[in-house]
This record gives C-alpha cells, structure tokens and sequence, in this order.
C-alpha cells in the first residue's frame, strides 16, 4: 500500500500549497510518495525535498477537466495500489478530489488541516467556528489538505520525473478564456493579508490601505459591503459567502467583524485590528488592536512599515 | 477497490437540452444554521446542539443556485425547477422557504444526511432517470463546509462538473459557465447535462414575496424513501476552538508600535 499526492502545479513556480501537500503525504506515509500533475510545470524534481520519491506528469493535460483529472489520479492510485490520495483543498482539488473518492469508494475529507490524532481527520466546520475530528471508514481515504496547514518540508533530495503513459479519455469541459488574478500577490495563497471595510468611506481612500500592503509585501481584502458596491473587486471579498482565508497576518481596517466576517477570517494567526469604536465586535477576536481613526492610524502604520523595510 | 475504469458504470439517460426551448433544472437545498447561530455540541461532543438554532436554506444554494435557476427559467420563459433535500421532516419548513422564491417542486430524500458520499449517493439515486439538464449545487454548506456533494454527484451520474462557478448561461444546449481557478478566473463550456457548484457572483438575493410565501404552501412537496448508502466518512467528535488570548491595545498615537510588535513579538512580517 503507498501513498500518492495529486497536485495543480500549473503557473510560473510551484505553488507552496503543492510543497505542503507533498510534506503532509510523506508525513502520514513516514517515507516517499508518488506525486501527481499534469501540465507543463518545471522544477517539478524539486519536489523531492518535500518527500516525493517520484513525480508522475500527465503533459498532454493542460486545463482542469475534473473527469480527465479523476482518471488520472484514479489510474495512478491503482498502479501504485494506493490507500491513501492526498490533495489540495484549492479550487482543483474540490473539482478532483471528491470524484476520486466516489470512483474508488473512499472516504473523503475535505480540507484536513493536521496529522491525524487517534486516527481521527481534524477539519474546521461551521464555518471556522467549530472543528471535527473525521473517522474515515473505507480501506481507501481520500484527503484534501486545507493550505497553510503545515510547514513545507526542506530535504535535499530530488525526485524523479516521469511522463504519464496512460490515456485520460476526452474532456468534456473547454476553456474557452482564462483570466489571471491581477498582478500582487493572489489572495488565497497569501500570507499577510490587508483589509478593509465600510470604515474606509469611499473606493478614493483605497491607496492608503493598498500603500500599507505593499510596504507589508501583502495581499488586499475587504469586508462584503464594500465589494457590493463595487469599491472594490469582488474576488478580494472574504466571510461566509466570499473567501475564507487562513494567512500568518491579518490587518483588518474599518471592519466591524461581523460574525459572517470572521468566518472567512478567524483562522488566521494573528489578527490586528483598527477601528473607531471600542464596541467594534472585532476586538474580541483580535490579538492586536489599535483604537482610533484609520485616516490617522493608517499613515502612522505605513511609515512604520517603511521604516522597517529600510532596516532590513 | 474499484479499478478506476468506466466499465461498471450504466449509461444515464437524459432528455434533449432544451425540448421546446425549455429548461428541467435540478437544485440541491441543503439546511443549515442561520449564520448568526451560536455553535455547541452535546452528547461529550458527538453531536451538534440544535437548541434555540434558526434554520435556513444554505445561502450559496438559496442566492446563487435557485435564483440563477429563476433567472434561466424566466430567460427560456419555460421550464421547471425542482429543489431536492437529503434530510428530516424537520427540513420541510426550509423547504417551503425554496418554494417561496420560486421553485416549481420540492423533493425530500427521508434519510439524515451523515456524510457527503451519502448525500450524493441519495440525489443521484433519483435523478439519474428524470432527465433533468442542469443539476446546481451551491458551492459549499456553510456548517459542514466540504464543497464534495457536487462533484460526487456529478461522479456518481458520470456528468461534467464545474467547481466555484461565479456565472452560468445556457444557450443551445451549453452552457457557458465563469470558474474561479488557482490564480485566476477561467470562462469554460460544456454540453449539458452536467453539475454545477454555485458561488456568490452568479445572482443576487431575492427575497420572498407574500405571494411566493402564499403558493409554497401548496406546490408539490414529495417524500421519497432513500436508497441504501454507505458511510464512508463520519465526524465522530466536535470541539469549538480554543479562546482567543486578551487583545493587545495599542494606543492610536504610537500605532507605529504595531508593525514592531508584528515583526519583534508575533514574527509574522
Ligand atoms: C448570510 C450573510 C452572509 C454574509 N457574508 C458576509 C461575508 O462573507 N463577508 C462580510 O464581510 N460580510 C458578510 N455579511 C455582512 C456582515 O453581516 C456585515 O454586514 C459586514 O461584514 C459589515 O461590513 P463592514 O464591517 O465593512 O461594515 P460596517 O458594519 O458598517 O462596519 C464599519 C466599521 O468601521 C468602523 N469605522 C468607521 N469609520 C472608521 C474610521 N474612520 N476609522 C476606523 N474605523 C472606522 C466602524 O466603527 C465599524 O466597526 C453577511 C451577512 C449575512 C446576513
Ligand atoms: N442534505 C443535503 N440535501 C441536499 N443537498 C445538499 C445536502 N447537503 C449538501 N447539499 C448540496 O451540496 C452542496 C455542497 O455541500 P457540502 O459538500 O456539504 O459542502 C450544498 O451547497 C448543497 O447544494
């Protein structure tokens, strides 16, 4: 029985999601795994530091056809006589991984964010303010990892590539456009994250909060008013109904921390908090707070930022 | 273990696209806690306490995956919609909540719903020979938060599935859907049938008329028994995370203080 890892490792580098997907096979293996990918990704050796002993690379595919992508994995994993296929909880592996479990008759958990302990699959629930322990029933599991769950692994080995000798079959779904995220750091894969809401007034005070973020090497968010009425894009609104984030760092301005809010958000590490009101509901989910005006707070925050980025 | 070939899988049989330009559509309704519930567990922690809990449709599937059901329906100016619901008599009010916005017809699979292959296994069960030409999920439930239904669905009937859909049309049997992908945005199509998750983007919230409230309450509601189904994976244990230590305050005229705290004591920049 081995372990087998599929990942999108599509774009310019390998995604750390990809890296942290790998360290968490060969954890839960205690030795290598077989990774899986397709595309045309370089320096996919690389992933031997992470504990991949083998990378299997389907090149033909190029797009995220999820019944192409299913027999991929569901091949590779019974070559290699899998029990356990581990995937990333991203916008591919929720297209992939919940197939794969049905077509091998796995159980599936869905964005794991640790080891097990006892046996036992940890995944957040309701949103982020509970967590369940996930007993899987089946000889096979399937499991999705939630990204930023786990150190990325630094070996030295280097793994070997192979070319995919199988057939996927015909896609069924055509790419007819794609559109990159703009430039800046793409808001889920980040790690420091500012954002901002209602507080803020207009879409014209957006360049003090962007300013902050790019002295931080941050991502931009907003609270879901603020994308409603179009201050801002609607890709950057985090909570309940938009993004839920996970980053090291997460400076919230002018958000009253709405419990929908905090949903998207409280899984962060640290959280900082700007706002006016003292009764502001996100203070008692913050580790840092700042009371005050964020027109005054704001600049104050950037020179500090400058400041720092010249000392180092 | 399943060897991972299509060999063992029947033929689904589905309706032309588009007979007399109108639309069958299925829309899964999950139930789940008003998102201002306060979250406990009883029983040593093995089972949600529903105490005092308001239940409501799982909002990506009540704003995004009927309304834009509505909307399709409405553009095609036929068709039908009918809801489908794994769970309790307890479900029926939510229910009739997805009738007051507009759907034609309410499904309740009579199983509780104990894992997401389950679920799945009951809506394929009876979808598989209605000919429905678009079956939309939302994107995720907002208590459970796994995003599989759909895709197992989709698995189970052998269709196409697209994932984080933020916009849907159809138009001579295809339909041209927006995905949200690993960095970017990506504009696909495919022929129906097939699933779709929906996410925020596709519609806008409509809320029930008294009108729409007065006609649930006498459009077709059926019951139907479950199939049987296999529990593959079981949340046997719940905790609620671990508090939140005291917030550090800063005070407003020396804010520059938090950027050395962030770096000197939190290390996170
Ligand atoms: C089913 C449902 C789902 C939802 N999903 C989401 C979601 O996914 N994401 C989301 O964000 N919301 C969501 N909401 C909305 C949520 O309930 C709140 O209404 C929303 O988060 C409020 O946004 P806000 O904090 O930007 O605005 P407000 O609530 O208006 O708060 C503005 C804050 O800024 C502070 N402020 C004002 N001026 C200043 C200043 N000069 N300096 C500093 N602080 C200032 C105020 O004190 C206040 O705390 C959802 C609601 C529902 C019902
Ligand atoms: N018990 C249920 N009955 C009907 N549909 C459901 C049920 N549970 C989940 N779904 C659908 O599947 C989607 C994804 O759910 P989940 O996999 O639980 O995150 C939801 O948005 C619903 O559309």
């Amino acid at each position: 029985m081995s372990t087998i890892v599929f990942l999108d490792t599509r774009g310019e580098k390998l995604p750390k999601a990809a890296r942290e997907a790998v360290t968490y096979a060969s954890q839960l293996a205690g030795g290598p795994v077989t990774a899986v990918t397709f595309g045309d990704a370089q320096g996919l050796e690389t992933l031997g530091a992470q504990g991949a002993g083998k990378v299997i690379v389907a090149r033909g595919l190029k797009t995220v056809d999820g019944q192409q992508l299913t027999r991929l994995v569901a091949d590779v994993a019974t070559k290699e006589h899998a029990d356990t296929i581990v995937c990333v909880h991203d916008a591919t592996g929720k297209t992939v991984a919940p197939r794969v479990a049905v077509r091998l008759k796995a159980g599936h958990v869905a964005g794991v964010t640790g080891l097990p302990e006892g046996g036992l699959f940890r995944r957040n629930v309701f949103s982020g303010k509970a967590r369940a322990f996930v007993e899987v029933k089946s000889p096979v599991k399937v499991l999705s990892l939630m990204p930023n769950s786990i150190a990325v692994g630094t070996g030295t080995n280097s793994a070997t590539v192979e070319e995919y000798a199988g057939d996927p079959g015909p896609a069924r779904i055509t790419v007819k456009e794609v559109r990159k995220a703009g430039s800046g750091v793409p808001l889920p894969e980040a790690d420091l994250v500012v954002s901002a809401g209602r507080g803020m007034k207009g879409p014209e005070h957006w360049g003090l909060v962007e300013e902050l973020a790019k002295e931080l090497g941050a991502a931009t968010a907003c609270s879901r008013p603020v994308a409603d009425m179009h201050w801002r894009p609607h890709h950057e609104h985090v909570g309940q109904t938009g993004l839920a984030i996970r980053p090291n760092l997460y400076i919230a301005i002018g958000i009253s921390g709405a419990i929908q809010h905090l949903a998207g958000v409280n899984q962060s590490k640290v959280i900082a908090v700007i706002n006016k009101d003292p009764e502001a509901p996100f203070f008692k989910a913050a580790d840092y707070g700042i009371l005050g005006d964020a027109f005054e707070v704001l600049p104050k925050l950037i020179e500090a930022a400058k400041k720092l980025n010249a000392e180092r | 273990m399943n060897d991972g070939t299509d060999r063992n899988r029947r033929p689904v049989k589905f309706a032309a696209p588009f007979k007399n330009g109108s639309m069958k559509i299925l829309v899964l309704i999950a139930q789940v806690p008003d998102t201002t519930s306060r979250i406990a567990f009883k029983d040593g922690g093995t089972a949600f306490d529903g105490t005092g809990v308001t239940w409501i449709v799982n909002p990506y599937d009540e704003w995004y995956a009927l309304v834009r059901a509505l909307e399709l329906k409405e553009a095609a100016g036929a068709g039908s919609i009918t809801t489908i619901t794994v769970g309790g008599a307890d479900a029926e009010a939510t229910i009739r909540k997805a009738l007051a916005i507009g759907a034609d017809d309410a499904v309740r699979v009579d199983a509780q719903p104990a894992d997401a292959y389950g679920v799945a296994t009951q809506v394929a069960a009876y979808a598989k020979d209605k000919g429905f030409e678009l079956i939309l999920a939302g994107k995720e439930t907002i208590d459970h938060n796994g995003g599989q239904v759909g895709a197992m669905v989709a698995e189970l009937l052998d269709l196409p599935y697209v994932a984080l859909a933020s916009k849907l049309d159809v138009a001579a049997g295809k339909a041209t859907i927006e995905r949200d992908v690993n960095g970017g945005v990506e504009v696909v199509e495919a022929a129906l049938p097939m699933v779709v998750g929906c996410a925020k983007g596709m519609a806008e919230q409509r809320i029930p008329n008294m009108r729409g409230i007065m006609a649930a309450r006498t459009k077709p509601l059926t019951v139907v028994a479950p199939v049987a189904a296999d529990e593959l994976a079981k949340a046997v244990k719940f905790e609620l995370p671990p508090a939140k230590g005291a917030v550090k305050m800063i005070p407003a005229d020396e804010a520059g203080k938090l950027i050395e705290l962030l770096h000197t004591e939190a290390r996170v920049i």
